[in-house]
């Protein structure tokens, strides 16, 4: 349960940008989860929630954009996107390579402020 | 009415981990300590994996030390002490990986300069301990002939993070039908050009190739 740990540290980081900003309600979090990332979505939703509890970040909706993997293809001179996790080859041309340009990410990508409420 | 304001902020979620890892690094290597972080399933014998390669490093005169992690007892530094080398045990009560801090912490009150090579041996678990950057130089994931070839399948974000991987206990591989060739396409697959040994600490079998690689990297450090 690695993701208890991610979701105390997307608390972490979006209060520590929410006090910039008056550090009111935070209504949503977007993040950007690569699927090399090893994050199990359902278990960091479970986390998210218990971790929220009595913050700030209570009852805020939780967004994540799965980022797929992409890889450089050296033969065909491409960057191509991949079906799944397990074989790192172009799906053009069956070239494996390592050269991974996206689906590592484990990103907070944005944080939704709410509006203050009036008196 | 007010609007909810959207805040772009485009942070590591892990930064806070990323930069004591970075910083730790970085002073590892301008000490000339290579450092590396072993990662496994539970059962893979990292621990006695270990234990060959201090008690051989020892025997030569080289200088080396480890901490090992796991959930609960010390069992594992106790075995690992058996080589004479300086080991310390890191209790994670019930954390399923290792964190930069965890290790720092339990590295305070040596002189790491007086030694050539730091290992960390992870908590057993092929999940978890893949997106904790520990300030290693060297990541090892190891795969035993008793768990299958598909393993690396299975679990392609850990191996797709590790600069070599070992294949352990070899000498059993005719007995469990591991097939080596079908174990090494995997690996490939998910980690593109990887270099693999197959090693036996019973029969010795690709201890002397792992050392030798190991002198390669730490030659890279460049103090």
């Amino acid at each position: 349960m690695h993701e208890l740990s991610i979701a105390m540290n997307v608390v972490e980081l979006a209060r520590g940008h929410s006090r910039l900003h008056g550090d009111g309600r935070i209504s949503a979090v977007t993040l950007r989860i690569g699927r090399l990332s090893c994050v199990h979505e359902d278990s960091l939703r479970y986390s998210f929630e218990l971790v929220t509890e009595g913050t700030p970040l209570a009852g805020a909706r939780l967004r994540i954009i799965e980022v797929p993997i992409r890889i450089w293809c050296p033969t065909c001179e491409a960057e191509r996107e991949l079906p799944g996790i397990q074989r790192l080859a172009c799906p053009e041309c069956g070239h494996l390579s390592g050269e991974i340009r996206a689906g590592r990410e484990l990103d907070l990508e944005s944080i939704e402020l709410a509006p203050e409420t009036t008196p | 009415m007010t609007q909810p304001r959207i805040l772009e902020v485009r942070t590591r979620i892990l930064k806070k981990n990323d930069e004591l890892a970075r910083e730790m690094r970085r002073e590892f290597e301008s000490l000339g300590l290579l450092v590396v972080n072993m990662v496994s399933s539970p059962g893979t014998g990292k621990t006695a994996f270990l234990k060959e390669t201090l008690s051989r490093l020892l025997a030569r005169g080289i200088p080396a030390a480890a901490v090992v992690g796991d959930v609960e007892t010390d069992n594992d530094a106790r075995r690992l002490a058996a080589s004479g080398a300086p080991v310390r045990q890191i209790m994670t009560h019930g954390l399923c990986h290792l964190e930069a801090e965890m290790v720092r912490a339990h590295l305070a009150d040596w002189n790491l300069a007086d030694f050539h090579y730091l290992f960390i041996e992870n908590v057993g678990n092929l999940v978890c301990p893949t997106s904790w950057d520990l300030g290693e130089s060297v990541r090892l994931a190891l795969l035993s002939v008793t768990e299958g070839e598909d393993k690396p399948l299975k679990y392609p974000g850990l191996f797709n993070t590790a600069d070599i991987a070992a294949i352990t206990k070899i000498d059993l591989a005719e007995a469990c039908e591991f097939d080596r060739e079908t174990a090494r396409a995997n690996i490939d697959a998910v980690r593109p050009g990887m270099q693999v040994l197959e090693t036996s600490v019973k029969t010795g079998a690709g201890i002397e190739e792992w050392l030798a690689y190991l002198a390669t990297r730490r030659a890279m450090l460049n103090p």
